[in-house]
């Protein structure tokens, strides 16, 4: 599902030179597969996944997403790749404060080729509890229930691939644990391959594969 | 979801801005809707009077103020001609080039409104023997809302417009005084008392603003007749006070003394022989007769004393030349010119009044791009706070044209927002002040009457709006969605 080869990404500084964020030699995720990334703060978590959806381009190396190596589309081509084969979840949720929960899901089927399917927003809201509340605006909901909108957008557009970047960091234990098995149940059921990041030991606890990002990201080792 | 829902969406978010904006732009539309409206009707108005008759003659001097005075009620009158002059139009030399001439004497006011002295073919015309409504613009005849038209042997009657008759009073049957002079100054002389017996339904032409009287009658009036041929005695003359030429006539310096009052016997007057003005009017109450076609006692003017104002002419509609050859020749002539009244109005229109209508579109428009400029701050000042929400959607695979088209759709519905808001206002002011413009002026005007360039308004708002949109719309396109999405 994701195969990353010999993938680099830096940053340039004020004074011009490159800050190396990523050195990444091989990294693979299978079909179906839930994993967890780990890494101290500024590690390039968030960078590596900005990297495989295509919202920021590797320097070098290859990102194959579905078999698609999305760093030799054009910025366009990546959009709507993503759209059509990805799903984000953020960390501070990022629902759309004038959209309902539903069209906050519409709104996630809205730029794919696959068009909008109502019903299919309506099942994913009730599948994560909140067929009640399909109308109600996000600041109408609790810091859970808006995560819990943000999951079903990014399962929206069936995507292959579920990228989520610490999710649990903004809502407490007991929404914790329910929110991630929201993730990995929906993604299971839909036969989605997760790559979740957290700094949470309890989070990655509950996954079988936990990576160190800085173990395999040879920018970290040499910073 | 569309990308209009988008847009919409993200408008309602913003809503006091959004309702801000679109107000100025509505009020901006509002305005260059009025004055492309209200230039329009009167545009048309205008036109229409002068459609009914092709030519006008009269004396030389202003063309245009022949026109204004003659069919619009408007100006002062220019001098007037000969009758012998209008009679060359009806049995003389240029009769068999015209299908019609109507005589018009002006130089008097019933409350300010014009008193026209002129013949009942006015109003109607003979079509194989049949009396018929004349027409006073193509398609539309006069029509009587009360009464009937005044005849030509009945010296004091006459037909008054719609307007004159809701702002005087005067109905059927109603007896009015001319005053002298065309404006109700109040230094004219008052004269003797017409009778009403028609009162014109509603044409949204000057003729509303109007009193029609016999010109036989208004020819009887004190100083309506000009000086007698030099053949009459001195004493006749002294004493025929229709004779004088009031115009002239300085009162003042006038020897009244001289005048032998006292051996003038009133009583022994002969009205027959001396005329309509020869006899007391101090002491004559007009307004006590009961039947004013008693009038038709009194001997027309002759004619060597008549003049005309104006004449207007209906030339053959299919002998153009024809047409030209009169105009020329009477233009060539000493006594009168002829214009042609819709040349003039076109001239005046697209010179002095056309000219004011660009400079007051020039500012409505500057208005509305006021407005467009408004919608475009209102955005732009917005892209910051939606920085996020524009990374949002990049996120969801939202293409950089795709943000860019969500922010000009915003400023575009805005604008058609703000411009059909503007539309029906600009409409419904005028359908609201309708009553009164049709009261002031006689042009009629209502919420419905709409100009062909108020369609020019949808792709000029849309085009505004796009100029407006693009600078906030090309801040969401080069949003950078990595910088802008909140850092794990």
């Amino acid at each position: 599902m994701l195969v990353l080869r010999h993938v680099q990404k830096s940053f340039t500084q004020p004074d011009g030179t490159p800050l190396p964020i990523l050195d990444i030699a091989h990294f693979e995720v299978k079909d179906g597969e839930q994993m967890v990334l780990v890494g101290r703060s500024g590690c390039g978590k968030t960078t590596l996944l900005h990297v495989i959806a295509g919202i920021s381009r590797a320097d070098a190396g290859e990102v194959q997403v579905n078999g698609c190596d999305i760093t030799r589309l054009t910025e366009a081509g990546r959009d709507r790749f993503r759209a059509d084969h990805i799903g984000y979840v953020f960390q501070t949720f990022n629902l759309l404060p004038g959209f309902s929960a539903w069209e906050n899901v519409l709104l996630g089927m809205s730029f794919a080729g696959n068009g909008v399917d109502q019903g299919r927003a309506r099942q994913l809201l009730e599948r994560v509890g909140l067929g009640h509340r399909l109308t109600h605006k996000p600041a109408m909901l609790s810091v859970g229930e808006q995560q819990r909108v943000a999951v079903a957008r990014a399962l929206s557009n069936r995507p292959k691939l579920l990228l989520a970047d610490e999710p649990t960091a903004n809502v407490d234990a007991r929404n914790q644990q329910q929110i991630i098995d929201l993730i990995r149940e929906t993604c299971a059921e839909e036969r989605v391959a997760l790559v979740l990041v957290t700094h949470t030991t309890e989070v990655a606890e509950l996954f079988g594969r936990v990576e160190h990002l800085d173990q395999f990201n040879q920018a970290v080792a040499t910073v | 979801m569309s990308l209009w829902k988008i847009a919409w969406r993200s408008i309602q978010q913003r809503a006091l801005a959004s309702w801000l904006t679109g107000l100025s732009m509505a009020l901006g539309v509002a305005l260059v809707v009025a004055v492309l409206v209200i230039y329009s009707v009167v545009d048309r108005s205008f036109k229409k009077n002068a459609e009914g008759y092709n030519m006008i003659v009269g004396a030389k001097g202003s063309p245009l103020q022949l026109v204004l005075n003659t069919v619009y009620h408007l100006s002062r009158p220019v001098e007037n001609v000969p009758y012998g002059f209008y009679k060359e139009f009806t049995e003389g030399q240029f009769a068999a080039k015209i299908e019609k001439a109507v005589p018009y004497c002006l130089g008097d006011n019933y409350e300010g409104y014009r008193v026209v002295g002129t013949i009942p073919e006015m109003f109607e015309k003979v079509v194989d023997g049949a009396r018929l409504p004349e027409e006073y613009a193509r398609g539309e005849t006069y029509r009587f809302a009360q009464g009937r038209n005044f005849k030509q042997q009945a010296f004091f009657e006459a037909v008054i417009g719609s307007l004159v008759a809701r702002r005087t009073g005067l109905t059927e049957g109603s007896l009015f005084e001319p005053t002298h002079g065309v404006s109700d100054d109040g230094q004219g002389h008052k004269h003797d008392a017409f009778r009403v017996v028609g009162v014109l339904a509603p044409t949204g032409t000057p003729n509303d603003r109007a009193l029609f009287v016999n010109m036989e009658g208004f020819y009887l009036l004190r100083g309506h007749a000009k000086a007698p041929p030099p053949a009459r005695t001195p004493t006749a003359a002294s004493h025929d006070h229709e004779a004088d030429d009031h115009e002239g006539h300085d009162h003042e310096a006038h020897d009244h003394e001289a005048h032998d009052h006292e051996a003038h016997d009133h009583e022994a007057h002969d009205h027959e022989a001396h005329g309509h003005e020869a006899h007391d009017h101090d002491g004559h109450d007009h307004a006590a007769h009961s039947d004013h076609d008693s009038h038709s006692h009194h001997e027309p003017l002759p004619e060597e004393q008549r003049e005309v104002t104006a004449i207007l002419i209906r030339t053959d509609q299919t002998d153009f030349l024809g047409a030209m050859d009169l105009h020329r020749v009477i233009n060539e002539g000493q006594v009168a010119q002829a214009v042609y009244p819709a040349r003039e109005i076109s001239n005046l229109f697209e010179g002095i009044v056309g000219n004011l209508q660009k400079l007051l579109l020039a500012l409505a428009v500057m208005v509305v791009v006021v407005a467009g400029i408004g919608i475009m701050v209102s955005i732009y000042n917005s892209m910051s706070d939606r920085r996020r929400d524009i990374a949002v959607m990049r996120s969801l695979g939202a293409s950089r044209a795709t943000v860019f088209n969500v922010i000009l759709l915003e400023s575009i519905m805005l604008s058609l927002a703000g411009g059909l808001a503007g539309f029906l206002l600009g409409h419904g002011i005028i359908g609201l002040a309708s009553p009164v413009i049709v009261a002031e002026t006689g042009v009629s005007i209502g919420f419905f009457e709409f100009d062909a360039y108020e369609v020019v308004l949808v792709p000029g708002l849309i085009l505004l709006a796009v100029l407006a949109g693009y600078l906030p719309a090309m801040t969401a396109y080069r949003t950078d969605v990595a910088r802008s999405l909140p850092a794990a």
